[in-house]
């Protein structure tokens, strides 16, 4: 019996995380609405989010561009096809590559600080001290943080699929000489405004509720000393990049 | 009145540019606006457009002077119906000119290519190019091929 116990106690335990997380999103989605109420603390927090990643995210967008550019190029002129680089570059982007890569380096900027962040608050009994204060940590700390990163992520995606697009221009048109017209039309011609773009950020605005949902509950929830804030972080990191490539498995499937 | 504070500019800075990145990749990268400029529609019809969409080039001589619109199948003359939007820049075609659907390559995309006859009058709004030339279906050749075996074909 014992043993059977031991069996099942790490199956009900996945189930209890999986359902404290599931808890932990409806209730961060309910208090939405008075997030919006109060604009100023999260347009505070689209700035720790969003504006400081900017940068890391267009040059991330260029490089990537310009190595698919290069890439694509040499595996296409093989065939004689490089007239459709424009629109293979930027399928790539739209689809697949903007929305992860956006979502991977996000959790890795802005996953972490809002982990840490919250873990040191946890830490240093700030959100025990607002709970007792009767205000509600929930409302006021995790709310503006969760909008913020569900809406910076979609932006942060277009910036880095129209800089990858810029790349990818760059190696075209100006270092191997295509002919502007045929790398531009073809774009055009294969990139559909519903199917691609908009299923883009549609991923791009899922993997936005993920990764800011686990950065916020792992930092929530870390353990009040400094090694545990320091665990809280690597977790958010570790499950957002997982969550994130299986979630783009699953969507993927679903969309195309 | 309230101080501007650099947060919140830097802040509207940032959405402004994700909005202006969307709207370039909506506008530049895709096919949202079909083709832009002043243009006039023409008709075909073809017993069989093979793999030809819409968004594929319309081009003569080798040089794209209109889209494909819509592709529907017409119950009327039991053939497939294509619109082309031509450009206004090239408004000269004769009306007797012959649309051919065309691969470019031997895997490359469908288009259809106009060749222009000797007519007078030329295509205008509204107007249906009278001789075309249906897509070549390799399957159907192939057949051919194989039930003629090595007597002369068809």
């Amino acid at each position: 019996m014992r043993q059977l116990g031991s069996l099942v106690r790490p199956i009900l335990e996945f189930c209890a995380a999986l359902g404290r997380r599931l808890h932990f999103l409806v209730t961060s989605l309910t208090l939405i609405p008075s997030t919006l109420a109060r604009p100023r603390q999260f347009v505070e927090q689209l700035f720790y989010v969003g504006s400081v990643s900017v940068i890391l995210i267009a040059v991330g967008g260029l490089f990537v561009g310009l190595v698919l550019a290069l890439q694509f190029y040499t595996a296409l002129s093989r065939f004689g096809a490089t007239s459709s680089l424009g629109g293979l570059v930027a399928l790539a982007l739209l689809r697949e590559l903007g929305p992860v890569l956006t979502a991977l380096l996000f959790a890795g900027r802005a996953g972490t600080s809002l982990a840490s962040e919250l873990g040191l608050m946890r830490a240093t009994r700030q959100i025990d001290a607002m709970e007792v204060m009767a205000v509600d940590p929930m409302r006021r700390v995790v709310a503006p943080r969760f909008l913020a990163g569900i809406l910076a992520m979609p932006l942060l995606a277009a910036i880095f699929s129209a800089m990858g697009v810029l790349g990818s221009y760059l190696i075209g048109i100006k270092m191997m000489g295509l002919d502007p017209g045929v790398f531009w039309s073809s774009m055009r011609h294969e990139v559909r405004f519903h199917a691609d773009l908009v299923n883009g950020m549609v991923k791009s605005l899922i993997f936005g509720v993920a990764c800011s949902l686990i950065s916020l509950y792992e930092g929530f929830h870390a353990r009040p000393t400094a090694e545990g804030v320091g665990q809280a972080t690597t977790r958010s990191v570790v499950i957002s990049s997982m969550a994130i490539l299986a979630l783009d498995f699953l969507l993927t499937s679903f969309m195309y | 009145m309230r101080p501007i504070r650099t947060l919140e500019v830097i802040t509207g800075l940032f959405v402004l540019l994700g909005v202006a990145a969307l709207f370039y990749l909506a506008t530049q990268t895709t096919n949202y606006r079909t083709y832009g400029g002043q243009s006039y529609e023409v008709k075909a019809f073809f017993n069989n457009v093979g793999g030809l969409h819409v968004g594929a080039p319309v081009r003569m001589g080798g040089v794209t002077v209109g889209r494909v619109t819509v592709i529907r199948y017409s119950m009327k003359r039991y053939q497939a119906e294509v619109d082309l939007l031509i450009s206004d820049h090239y408004d000269k075609i004769p009306a007797d000119s012959t649309a051919a659907i065309l691969t470019q390559g031997v895997l490359g995309e469908q288009y259809i290519g106009v060749s222009p006859g000797g007519a007078p009058t030329f295509l205008h709004n509204g107007s249906t190019i009278h001789f075309t030339q249906s897509a070549i279906i390799l399957e159907n050749l192939l057949g051919q091929l194989l039930t003629h075996g090595g007597h002369s074909g068809k």
